[in-house]
């Protein structure tokens, strides 16, 4: 291979529940679906391997359920994996350890230095109360700065970036639309200056203009940052404007990967087909 | 020197929920030098786009092997390049030409054709200056530098297409249809086109229903009834 990912991940795995003997071998599940009748565990990601590159959108996609925003919690420290390695090549101390056994003083480190996360709900993101400054600054500390003023125009530039009004900057981002607190959170999660960002569903639920705002800004982050970005939707459409690769998931399992348009126009598994059918 | 050497190549799709396979192609042999032009002729449903996506990846091949001569990577087969490999190959190498326009949208035509200077990684002023430099060169009206190029005529997409996948000076260039529905004064616009592309080095591969309209410009013709080459006049030899 001519270049080395950012982010590999392998046998992501996590589950809710102990388990028994009809669930627990991992090659031979009795599940519905993701769900053991029996002991009612569920499995929301089994195994999950794959590399994030350079500069690159790796799209995920996958019905509701499917364990998406599962994955992306885990990745980003806020749930636990049961078990499983992931390893960022960033040149750092912790480069090829794998992050999920360090300490939660070195997780935070990652996050606060590695990684920006845009939930898709922006009151996990956000705090609503505080102001749309405030909010960035908190994640400006958090990664080490003191300066007020510097924080402050910071705050303001990349707010700006997102096409935050000026005037509007010290306003609570309960005020505002839920385009704009996507925009605020992407302006929050880029101040870190991350190599690593994380989206999950930043576009459902908005209106098509507002939509194709953000997807221009995302696209944008991508030509002028090269910032390497997993992009978690439903909508296909969104996966095809934004990403360069594309894992499709069902059950909490990975069923298809490829590239985007390959993934769109010749789907090998039966799944992806009828998601891609369906659509058509 | 070989560019691209197709051997023994077949495409099988499955269709899971009609539990059909069938083949769109099989045993595709041929090949062609830097700089040529081959046009691929053959019937409606002859397996001919199949073959242009099988060759730029939108279909995953599974059948034969795709050996095209790379830049970066020397002698690669496209078959089972891998995925990063492939992104790379589109930005820098190999570009693609459908009648249809795939783009984001509400995106100016001038940017979208900087955008793809931009992703090469050029600079805001190179990019804003060849994009126009490739507006003016396939005649788009100036008119429509800045609109969204959703309500063009079939003519004026194909002719930003062709700047958008022109810009970046692909090395191979892959033309489906590239004069399906437009009228004749269009297809003539186009005819120029490919000889100024042809004139530049690029070389192409190009499926038409009627190939009379390239006559003289193609070097060889494929034609998927016989699966033969057929020479065209002008080219002494083939191999
Ligand atoms: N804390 C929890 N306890 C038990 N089950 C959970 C918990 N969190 C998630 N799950 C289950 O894990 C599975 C995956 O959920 P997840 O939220 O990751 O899905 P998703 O792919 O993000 O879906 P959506 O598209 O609806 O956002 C679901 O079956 C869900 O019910
Ligand atoms: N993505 C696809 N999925 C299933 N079948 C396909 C797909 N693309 C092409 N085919 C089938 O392959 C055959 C060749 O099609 P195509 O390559 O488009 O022909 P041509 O371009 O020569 O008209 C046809 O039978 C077509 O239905
Ligand atoms: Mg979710
Ligand atoms: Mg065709
Ligand atoms: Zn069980």
């Amino acid at each position: 291979m001519y270049e080395e990912p950012i982010l590999q991940v392998r046998n992501l795995h996590k589950q809710f529940g102990p388990g028994c003997v009809q669930c627990s071998s991992s090659s031979d599940r009795h599940l519905e679906k993701n769900y053991c009748p029996n002991c009612g565990t569920v499995y929301a990601c089994q195994n999950l391997s794959f590399d994030l590159y350079p500069g690159e959108i790796l799209g995920i996609v996958g019905e509701s359920g499917s364990g998406k925003s599962t994955m992306m919690q885990c990745l980003y420290f806020d749930a636990e994996v049961t078990s499983g390695e992931a390893y960022i090549a960033d040149g750092h101390e912790t480069a090829y350890e794998n992050v999920f056994e360090l300490s939660s003083q070195q997780q935070r480190f990652i996050r606060n230095h590695k990684y920006g996360m845009v939930y898709q709900n922006p009151v996990h993101g956000l705090k609503m109360n505080f102001s749309s400054v405030g909010n960035i600054a908190e994640k400006l500390i958090a990664a080490g700065n003191r300066n007020v003023a510097d924080m402050e125009s910071t705050s303001k530039t990349l707010l700006e970036s997102v096409h935050i009004p000026l005037f509007r900057m010290k306003e609570a981002p309960k005020n505002f639309s839920g385009g704009m607190q996507q925009r605020v959170q992407i302006a929050k999660a880029l101040s870190n200056n991350p190599p690593i960002l994380f989206l999950d569903e930043v576009t459902t639920g908005l209106d098509l203009s507002v939509q194709a705002n953000v997807l221009d800004l995302i696209k944008k982050i991508q030509r002028e940052l090269g910032i390497s970005m997993i992009v978690v939707s439903h909508d296909l459409a969104v996966i095809r404007m934004l990403a360069d690769r594309t894992i499709v998931m069902l059950n909490g399992r990975i069923i298809e990967e490829g590239l985007t348009d390959q993934i769109l126009e010749d789907p090998q598994h039966a799944y992806t087909q009828q998601l891609v059918y369906s659509l058509l | 020197m070989r560019m691209l050497e197709i051997g023994d190549f077949g495409k099988r799709f499955t269709i899971h929920h009609l539990g059909q396979t069938m083949h769109a192609v099989e045993h595709i042999d041929f090949s062609l030098d830097k700089g040529e032009f081959i046009g691929i002729v053959g019937k409606s449903g002859s397996g001919k786009s199949t073959i242009l996506k099988s060759i730029y990846r939108t279909y995953l091949p599974d059948e034969g092997k795709i050996i095209y001569n790379s830049e970066r990577f020397g002698d690669i087969d496209l078959s089972t390049a891998a995925e990063r490999q492939i992104i790379y190959l589109r930005k820098y190498e190999i570009g693609y030409v459908s009648q249809f326009l795939n783009v984001m949208p509400r995106t100016t035509s001038r940017q979208l054709v900087e955008q793809a200077l931009l992703e090469m990684g050029e600079s805001e002023e190179v990019a804003k200056a060849e994009a126009e430099k490739a507006l003016i060169h396939f005649e788009l009206d100036p008119k429509l530098w800045d609109t969204y190029p959703n309500t063009f005529s079939g003519g004026e997409k194909l002719r930003l297409n062709i700047a958008i996948a022109t810009v970046k000076k692909p090395r191979l260039l892959l033309l489906d249809e590239p004069t399906a529905s437009l009228d004749h004064q269009s297809k003539i616009k186009v005819r120029e086109i490919i000889e100024k592309l042809k004139a530049n080095g690029t070389t192409l591969v190009g499926v038409f229903h009627d190939i009379e309209f390239m006559e003289g410009l193609c070097d060889k013709v494929y034609d998927m009834k016989t699966r033969q080459l057929v020479m065209q006049a002008g080219v002494v030899s083939e191999s």
